[in-house]
């Protein structure tokens, strides 16, 4: 039944897409399209609730006569796709919600809308497929529809060029998808998931598969050296469908790589985990550090979307050591941290895409060198804003917190593994996932502080203004996540068991048992967390420092002229500017990860002109892969333009040596 | 004993039309070379006629019909008054000399005998070496329009393949007749488009060589 009204549901989307094209242009029609998908959104998402609450549910199956005659389109809801059912319509609903105050600032709202719906029918249609026809026209629609999406804005070059790399990197992905499932379904051709399951393919096939699933699904999550689309396509779409991309896209790319490697290989080698955890680690560290040197709001949170990746892929890894070793337990409690990473990476980054959004249509600015002060023209915005922040940089009482702290108990558990080199690179792993959180705080500090406290660098900001309700509404709906499951984490991660339990038989101990509403993973005497006393702690102590500083320190209100500290310009320049506050941190990791150059010209005495300061920064990952792949394209290309003027005879005279040597290899082929 | 004579005899005719290709190759005037591939025209006649008395296929006798009107009268009438009607310079030029083209002819014959050998070797004899032979009358006919740089040549060459293929057409048995009589409309209509084309180059460029063609397009070799 929740699968029917699932399909109901996409079937809706996609009419609604059709509807947009006939009418986009008509002023009301934005109102209705956001609201109808907000509508079907929060059927969607209660349908997946639904099947994930009752943890009993069995695998609901569908075969619509679509698609490969004799195959038709297989659809399955079993508890992982409910999940991320859940994942997806969550972003879908908080999207539409937002963009219902969002859209009416949108430009080009033709382009937009006929898009938007058929995005979130295809990301619900990925999720659901059950045969590997159906999934990879999901998947090429997803691609497509967000491209659309990215371009929108066509006038602007960028977008434009962010769009041509985009697509070349889907393609790409999809290729390695579409032959990591001819080499599942072997010489029978059984694309069916049903199949697929019954029969895993043999070692050698198998880690080929592993390969092709970890280019293929990690070039749309933006795993590191993937990534290089990801912070050029996410920022140039309209800010909720950054969100989206951005919050739940990426999450359909890590549900094809569950999908794949713990439903369909069978059980795993142990070697399996280390390409994962790497790839997972170096994303994560190099992902946030490349969204620190990023001074644009919304390309900053893209590059701290592959920082997050990498923390789910740690977690994946992790949990495919484990079962390897039979460690059932260890193995649910890494699956469950990566599955609330992901759920909790869904809600902060699209609220901090909304927030970013909602900075954008107030100042029409990104640029955090132009931004400042808004916490005092746009105080909830900021307030939300300072709220996923918090929750991205893993403090506590929030979502994010909870997430990470269990990837870090699973890394704990690592001693336990009987292979040495899982033994070595687990610690090193955690030690690269706890720098990773300490660079994503100072990211984010630099991104709260740069736009919202200070003084205005610009008149843009000076005038901002709060943005309209129900864009603070959509936001406000995410914060108010965010912080529940920071405070009562244990009730998200029962939720999560019958997952767990489906994809390695095994869970986490029942959390609603534990008194106190603590949340203890492997055993009391371990571990345990409670987020509602740190929650109240935290509220109780700071209430009271407010108190007494507003009590006694400043009691005596003097007035007297301004000391000025340093600050005798009055002018917002000079400030502390966002670029200025990573300078050390650029200094330390920027000079070997990026090849980070600082060159100061001072002019000569007695020239006029002004001293100057130039950063020149590289990506590694253009340099070394992208750039020589492209050089030899074109080398080739060029090479072979001779054929595309030759004389008849010439045609002909190729077309014959290329029959002779064919008929030749026939005669000599034993 | 009798089934040995049938043998011998289309292999002697599938063999004609070897030579033949091999004697057209050889022709360094216009009037020669048509005139040698009416004779091949014939020998295609009577290898069709023969496997039609073979297989007892009255519809074959069709086929080796039109090939005797098309290609051994019609054809070579219409290229002698092509010829005269543009006054071409009769001489044929060749890219390689004739003695290499010769020889790379003897070679791509030995290649087609030995892909035939080694793609059937069940196959039933006079089949196989039947499309052995006709192989190397298409390879030939291809050597022929890859060699020469006058149009003319290259036609000729051209309807040299196509009796190729219709030798390996009558050799297995069952092609229906369809087919053939398409093959051999197509050939005609292909002739007339090309027997146009030629009066075109003619008219604008007062020459067939088709080296005025390439010269015209900027790309003088």
């Amino acid at each position: 039944m929740t699968l029917i009204a699932l399909l109901w549901c996409i079937a809706a989307w996609l009419g609604l897409s059709v509807f947009a094209v006939v009418v986009a242009r008509t002023a009301i029609v934005g109102t209705i399209v956001y609201a109808a998908c907000l509508a079907i959104g929060m059927l969607g998402l209660s349908a997946g609730l639904e099947h994930l609450i009752a943890a009993t549910a069995p695998a609901e199956t569908i075969i619509l006569p679509l698609g490969l005659p004799w195959l038709g389109a297989n659809f399955r809801l079993d508890n992982l796709s409910a999940f991320f059912v859940l994942v997806v319509d969550l972003g879908a609903a908080t999207a539409s919600l937002y963009a219902l105050g969002y859209g009416r600032h949108e430009s080009e709202q033709h382009r937009v809308l006929p898009f938007y719906p058929a995005f979130l029918a295809a990301m619900n249609l990925v999720v659901l497929a059950d045969d590997a026809f159906t999934f990879l026209v999901s998947w090429e629609l997803m691609s497509l529809v967000s491209w659309a999406l990215v371009v929108a804005h066509h006038h602007d070059r960028e977008n434009i060029r962010a769009g041509y790399v985009y697509l070349l990197m889907a393609s790409f992905g999809t290729v390695a998808l579409l032959l990591a499932f001819g080499l599942l379904a072997g010489p029978e051709g059984s694309y069916a998931f049903a199949e697929l399951r019954l029969h895993p393919p043999s070692e050698t096939l198998a880690a080929a598969v592993l390969a092709l699933t970890i280019v293929g699904t990690g070039s749309k999550a933006g795993l590191i050296p993937l990534h290089v689309w990801l912070p050029l396509a996410h920022p140039a779409a309209p800010s909720h469908v950054s969100a989206l991309m951005s919050g739940v896209m990426t999450k359909v790319a890590v549900y094809a790589f569950i999908r794949i490697v713990f439903t369909f290989l069978g059980p795993p080698q142990w070697w399996w985990a280390l390409p994962v955890l790497i790839a997972g680690a170096a994303s994560a560290v190099i992902g946030v550090l490349y969204a620190l040197n990023q001074s644009d709001l919304k390309k900053l949170l893209a590059y701290s979307t592959i920082d997050n990746i990498g923390v789910i892929f740690i977690g994946l890894g992790l949990a495919l050591a484990f079962q390897t070793n039979a460690l059932g337990a260890a193995a649910a409690l890494a699956m469950a941290a990566a599955l609330l990473h992901v759920f909790n990476h869904a809600l902060f980054k699209s609220l901090l895409f909304f927030g970013a959004g909602a900075v954008l249509t107030s100042t029409g600015e990104r640029n955090l060198e132009r931004l400042g002060g808004l916490i005092h023209t746009m105080p909830v915005t900021a307030f939300l804003f300072l709220l996923a922040s918090m929750a991205i940089c893993a403090l506590p009482p929030l979502n994010g917190f909870v997430s990470e702290w269990l990837t870090f108990q699973a890394v704990l558990i690592s001693p336990q593994l009987p292979q040495w080199s899982l033994r070595l690179i687990v610690p090193a792993v955690g030690a690269m996932l706890a720098l990773a959180a300490a660079l994503t705080a100072a990211c984010f500090v630099k991104a709260f502080g740069f736009a919202f406290l200070g003084r205005p660098r610009s008149d843009v900001a000076k005038r901002a203004v709060e943005t309209d309700t129900f864009s603070l509404a959509g936001m406000f709906s995410l914060g108010a996540l965010c912080l529940f499951i920071g405070i009562l984490p244990g009730f998200v991660i029962d939720r999560l068991a019958p997952v767990t339990q489906f994809l390695l038989s095994a869970r986490l101990p029942v959390q609603a048992d534990v008194p106190w509403l603590s949340i203890i993973p492997i055993s009391e005497g371990r571990s345990s967390y409670n987020g509602l006393l740190v929650f109240l702690f935290i509220l109780i102590s700071s209430l009271g420092a407010v108190l007494v500083i507003h009590t006694f320190a400043s009691r005596k209100v003097r007035r007297s002229a301004a000391w000025d500290c340093g600050f005798p310009d009055p002018r917002p320049v000079t400030q502390y500017s966002a670029d200025s506050f990573v300078q050390p941190l650029r200094r330390v990791y920027g000079t070997l990860v990026f090849l980070a150059r600082e060159k100061v010209q001072m002019p000569t005495p007695g020239e006029m002109s002004p001293a100057r300061f130039t950063v020149t920064m590289q990506d590694l990952a253009w340099r070394l892969i992208y750039s020589p792949i492209v050089h030899a394209v074109e080398f080739s290309a060029e090479r072979l333009n001779v054929l595309q003027f030759m004389t008849i005879r010439r045609y002909l005279a190729l077309v014959f040596s290329a029959l002779i040597f064919l008929l030749i290899v026939l005669a000599s082929w034993t | 004993m009798r089934h040995d004579l049938f043998f011998d005899v289309a292999h002697l005719l599938a063999g004609g039309l070897v030579l033949m290709s091999f004697l057209m190759l050889y022709q360094d005037r216009l009037y020669a070379l048509i005139n040698v591939f009416a004779g091949h025209a014939i020998v295609l006649t009577l290898s069709v006629a023969w496997q039609a008395y073979v297989q007892d296929a009255p519809h074959l006798y069709v086929t080796a019909f039109i090939a005797l009107g098309f290609k051994a009268i019609i054809i070579p009438i219409a290229l002698h008054r092509i010829v005269e009607r543009l006054g071409i310079h009769r001489e044929i030029e060749t890219v390689l000399n004739i003695g290499l083209t010769m020889l790379g002819g003897i070679g791509l014959v030995a290649l087609s005998v030995v892909v035939m050998l080694r793609v059937a070797p069940g196959g039933d004899p006079l089949a196989r070496e039947d499309l052995a032979f006709a192989l190397s009358v298409v390879l030939l006919g291809l050597l022929m329009m890859v060699s020469r740089r006058n149009a003319v040549s290259q036609v000729i060459g051209f309807m040299s393949l196509e009796n190729g293929l219709i030798l390996a057409a009558t050799g297995a048995k069952g092609m229906p007749l369809v087919v053939e009589i398409s093959v051999a409309f197509s050939v005609l209509i292909a002739f007339i488009v090309i027997g146009i084309f030629l009066f075109r180059i003619r008219e604008r460029f007062d020459t067939v060589d088709i080296q005025a063609l390439d010269s015209f397009r900027g790309e003088i070799e």
